[in-house]
């Protein structure tokens, strides 16, 4: 029997300070950041700024972490796996706190964080479940030699998570961090880092040694740009826009090489076909765009809808947008299906854009313009007659503004759909099994739906094609960022069976 | 029919995501902890191996090996192919099906985890036999999994005898795989049935007779005592045991001494005395057997250095018994004791000594114990045996596969080459108007 998940609605916060060495500690400065609410515009609670004093401190502490010989090195795979676990154990024992704590300081509805928290405690199961398998293999090399690779963990992995999912990303970052052995300096987002920091609390309850697991909340460009830079970070993992992850890709290569995976924006396209279920497209693509007040990376954003169905579809996608904007409000009500948008410069960025796409003559079926009051919601958007040109057509929003686009043959589509400089999803809507492959095997995406959309697990690897980023997560694909591979060949001077000579005494 | 049942489509377990198998068998691990103590204490009484070791080496593999092929559960891939013409095509790696499962008396719990851990992880059902002589703890493990909450028929366990329960569970035409550990004499009975009824999928881990070879460099202290454990562990009813101990002639007659020593020390007793290293034998008909062995040794000329009696007048208790100058054609030497009888070989050429360890008809383990780099790897890379220990012996993960060469069985247990028995590969090819790559 499911219980009814109850906000922690007035919860005193604990976790404020920075963790270095299992220890939490104020910043070296002193300084400290406030984080807000987003649905009141008003602070919650200040928490420790960390600068690059802080980084430096622990990227130290993740470094002596990893050294040979350490509890971290010396622990048995199958006890790396235990421990990531026992901690998604205690990631769903504490639910319904991390949920609240996510609704408080970036809006998410409660329902649909705490939907988010149970769903990321699968990710720490799965790799989990991994720790112990992923290995090297012994290669039947040419010559008299035995030959054979290891595995190694990278190393210090300096890992930049996202506000939009906060506990997903963590989950995402530490699961396959830790299953290979790596040690971890985690920046979380300045707006979200109430969340992250609950978790990493959890890390130390669940008997991760001191030093590898760390967290600096800090801005970009001070923590951020302190960790990218660091000399000693061997790793680097970035969630969150093209534009910063560039500047990321940057300074990994122009320090030490670091190696890098980003997971960054998307235009994703969302293409129905005349036979596809209307009503079923209708609910996909509405969802796909809307979640999470269009805040997602993976967002349908583009909606092409086939010209034979296109006015009906028009009217029922402006019929669900209004219907979401009659449920707006208090994040922690059960009812509540939208929220606000994480904060100021969000907010005013996806109502410039909504303009934009005003001036450039898109026709507003519905919303089209903030709500008004306390907090920073905004209408659930919806715009048609949208052409390739426009910047509602080009430009990630990352906020709940639907764009619907008319189109005649697949062939047209599929070229549109790729005519991005991004490639993160995709999704097509048919009954037709010919319609599905072309379409699959067609659009540059890292992610294709079939008949639905934004249904990601922990099994299977996100990422994408582009300018949407830099190698895989999820997925044992997800390990490979993770991993050093050594190559280790000993030369004996002898032959191997059948062929039976030697040399020796 | 339950088994059939529990597995036909649209059933909860066939519908029930990969991850939430591996939930499933995680809570079933919970489980095991939490009653670690009584389940270790019922292993010790139906099978007289002493409390402390099934606690420390039996439950921690059991309990490991259950998460591990938990962790296995989601990530039981199959491939997309790139096939020459128009088509899309991938593989699926589906269950087997109703899985027939045989397991000894001598690793109760441990056989069945390695038995229901890859089965369960690959969505198979199961009809599991145990063995007639230790039925209790498999029964008390079946109790748990039905509190783990897995589904009805999905794990079925019949205590019987070999002839009858096990023989209809080979024959059975309705059973799709079937796994077998136990004798190689059975082992051939059972594969023939399965062949003659069905075609189902067998798997054997059978008998051994394993080399364990200790060079003169080796560190001697070390090398008894590991040669030591290597035979006596489990009452010597390990179908791994160390059987064979080859030594170099330079260090013969000193090891010689110092093993006799070691297993004239070595404590003999009740079992839940935690002081005991070793209990009794499991049966009758096992104390039997091993004591015709130690006859037929001393009648064939092996110098006995140690042992060779029956322990008190209860219970199946043999004194730890050291046979030295053992040569190959003997009985000793060729067949497998299964008790606490290590016969120790002189040799004295490499080459002479890997021949010698191949002129048998197992090939289920090997050891070698030595400093030289060299040798210690090409002996590993050329003895023909499924497992080889340097410098340790009896060393068991979850994630190593385990299995025999020749007549010591067909196909691997454990690792992720343990899932291949339990799973069919279907290949999928589906036209589509333009291929690209």
């Amino acid at each position: 029997m499911e219980k009814t998940p109850k906000p922690v609605r007035d919860q005193k916060i604990v976790y404020t300070k920075i963790l270095i060495n299992n220890e939490f500690v104020d910043s070296v400065s002193g300084k400290t950041f406030p984080v807000i609410n987003p649905t009141t515009g008003k602070k919650i609670c200040d928490v420790s700024e960390g600068d690059k004093e802080d980084i430096d401190k622990a990227v130290a502490a993740a470094k002596e972490a990893f050294k040979l010989g350490s509890p971290w090195r010396r622990m048995d795979a199958s006890q790396r796996g235990r421990l990531l676990y026992k901690l998604g154990d205690l990631m769903e024992r504490d639910a319904e706190i991390i949920a609240s704590l996510i609704t408080l300081e970036m809006g998410k509805p409660f329902l649909q964080a705490y939907g988010e928290t149970m769903w990321a405690t699968g990710v720490l199961r799965f790799y989990a479940g991994l720790a112990d398998k992923i290995g090297g293999k012994t290669i039947p090399i040419d010559g008299d030699l035995f030959a054979f690779t290891r595995h190694e963990p990278v190393g210090v992995c300096g890992q930049i998570t996202p506000w939009n999912y906060p506990a997903s990303m963590f989950t995402w970052k530490i699961g396959p961090a830790l299953a290979c052995g790596c040690t971890v300096v985690m920046k979380p987002a300045e707006q979200s880092p109430l969340s992250g920091l609950h978790l990493v609390a959890l890390c130390q309850e669940v008997g991760i040694p001191p030093g590898v697991v760390n967290m600096v909340p800090g801005y970009g460009p001070t923590a951020g740009a302190a960790l990218t830079n660091h000399p000693d970070v061997d790793k680097v993992a970035f969630t969150g826009s093209t534009e910063v992850g560039k500047i990321i890709l940057q300074a990994s290569g122009g320090t030490n090489i670091k190696r890098t995976s980003l997971e960054l924006g998307g235009k994703s396209p969302c293409v129905i076909m005349d036979d596809a279920d209307l009503d079923e497209a209708v609910q996909f693509a509405h969802d796909g765009v809307m979640v999470n007040a269009g805040q997602c990376c993976i967002a349908g954003s583009r909606t092409f809808v086939h010209e034979k169905i296109y006015d009906q579809f028009v009217a029922k996608s402006r019929e669900l947008a209004e219907k979401r904007t009659l449920v707006t409000g208090d994040p922690f009500d059960p009812n509540t299906q939208h929220g606000p948008q994480v904060d100021e410069d969000q907010y005013k960025k996806v109502l410039e854009l909504i303009e934009s796409g005003k001036t450039d003559g898109a026709k507003v079926e519905c919303g089209g313009a903030a709500v008004g009051g306390q907090g920073f919601f905004i209408k659930p958007t919806v715009f048609s007659g949208v052409t390739d040109n426009m910047r509602i057509a080009k430009e990630e929003i990352f906020g709940p503004v639907q764009q619907l686009f008319k189109f005649k043959t697949l062939d047209e589509v599929i070229e549109r759909a790729n005519a991005t400089t991004y490639g993160l999803g995709a999704a097509i809507f048919t009954k037709n099994i010919d319609n599905a492959m072309t379409f699959t095997q067609g659009v540059r995406a890292g992610t294709v739906w079939v008949n639905l959309y934004d249904v990601i697990h922990p099994q299977a690897p996100f990422g994408g094609f582009k300018m949407s980023g830099l190698g895989r997560e999820l997925g044992e694909y997800g390990i490979a960022a993770y991993q050093e591979v050594k190559s280790k060949e000993l030369i004996v001077f002898l032959c191997y069976y059948p062929c039976g000579c030697r040399r020796y005494a | 029919k339950a088994a059939q049942d529990a597995f036909r489509l649209g059933s909860p377990w066939r519908r029930m995501d990969a991850s939430e198998r591996g939930v499933l068998l995680n809570k079933l691990a919970d489980l095991i902890e939490r009653d670690r103590v009584y389940i270790t204490s019922l292993e010790t009484l139906d099978n007289g191996k002493p409390y402390h070791v099934a606690f420390n080496a039996d439950l921690n593999l059991v309990i490991k090996c259950y998460r591990y092929y938990a962790g296995w559960a989601d990530k039981i891939e199959g491939k997309t192919v790139p096939v020459a013409g128009d088509f899309f095509a991938y593989t699926r790696r589906e269950p087997v099906g109703v899985c027939g499962q045989i397991i000894p008396w001598n690793f109760p719990l441990l056989m069945q985890a390695w038995k229901l851990g890859p089965a369960l992880a690959c969505g198979n059902v199961v009809v599991m036999k145990v063995a007639e002589q230790t039925p209790l703890t498999a029964l008390y493990i079946a109790h748990l999994a039905r509190e783990a909450g897995f589904p009805p028929g999905v794990i079925n366990i019949i205590p019987g005898y070999g002839p009858t329960a096990g023989g209809a569970i080979a024959s059975h035409m309705d059973v799709d795989k079937l796994a077998f550990t136990g004798s190689t004499e059975v082992g051939q009975i059972v594969a023939q049935a399965a062949a003659q009824s069905n075609l189902k999928r067998v798997t054997l881990e059978l008998g051994g007779k394993s080399p364990n070879i200790v060079l003169a460099d080796a560190d001697m202290e070390q090398a008894v005592e590991t040669s030591h454990f290597a035979l006596y562990f489990n009452q010597g009813q390990c179908c791994c045991a160390g059987s064979r101990t080859f030594v170099e002639e330079k260090i013969y007659d000193e090891f010689v001494e110092r093993s006799a020593e070691r297993a004239k020390k070595r404590t003999v007793g009740n079992p839940f005395d935690l002081t005991n290293e070793q209990g009794p034998q499991v049966d009758q008909e096992q104390t039997d057997k091993i004591m015709s062995y130690i006859k037929s040794g001393k009648e064939q000329g092996a110098k006995l250095v140690a042992g060779g009696n029956k322990m008190g007048d209860k219970g199946y208790f043999i004194e730890p018994t050291v046979f030295a100058d053992v040569k190959d054609e003997m009985k000793i030497a060729q067949e497998e004791i299964f008790g606490p009888v290590q016969t120790i070989l002189k040799f004295k050429d490499m080459d002479e000594l890997i021949e010698r360890c191949h002129k048998t008809i197992y090939g289920l383990a090997a050891a070698v114990q030595t400093k030289d780099l060299e040798k210690a790897l090409h002996l590993s890379n050329t003895l023909r045996a499924g497992t080889v220990w340097v410098n340790c012996f009896d060393v068991f993960d979850a994630s190593m596969p385990f299995g025999g060469y020749k007549m010591s069985g067909n196909g691997r247990e454990l690792g992720e080459y343990g899932l291949e028995a339990y799973s069919e590969v279907k290949s999928v090819v589906i036209k589509i108007p333009q291929k690209n790559s």
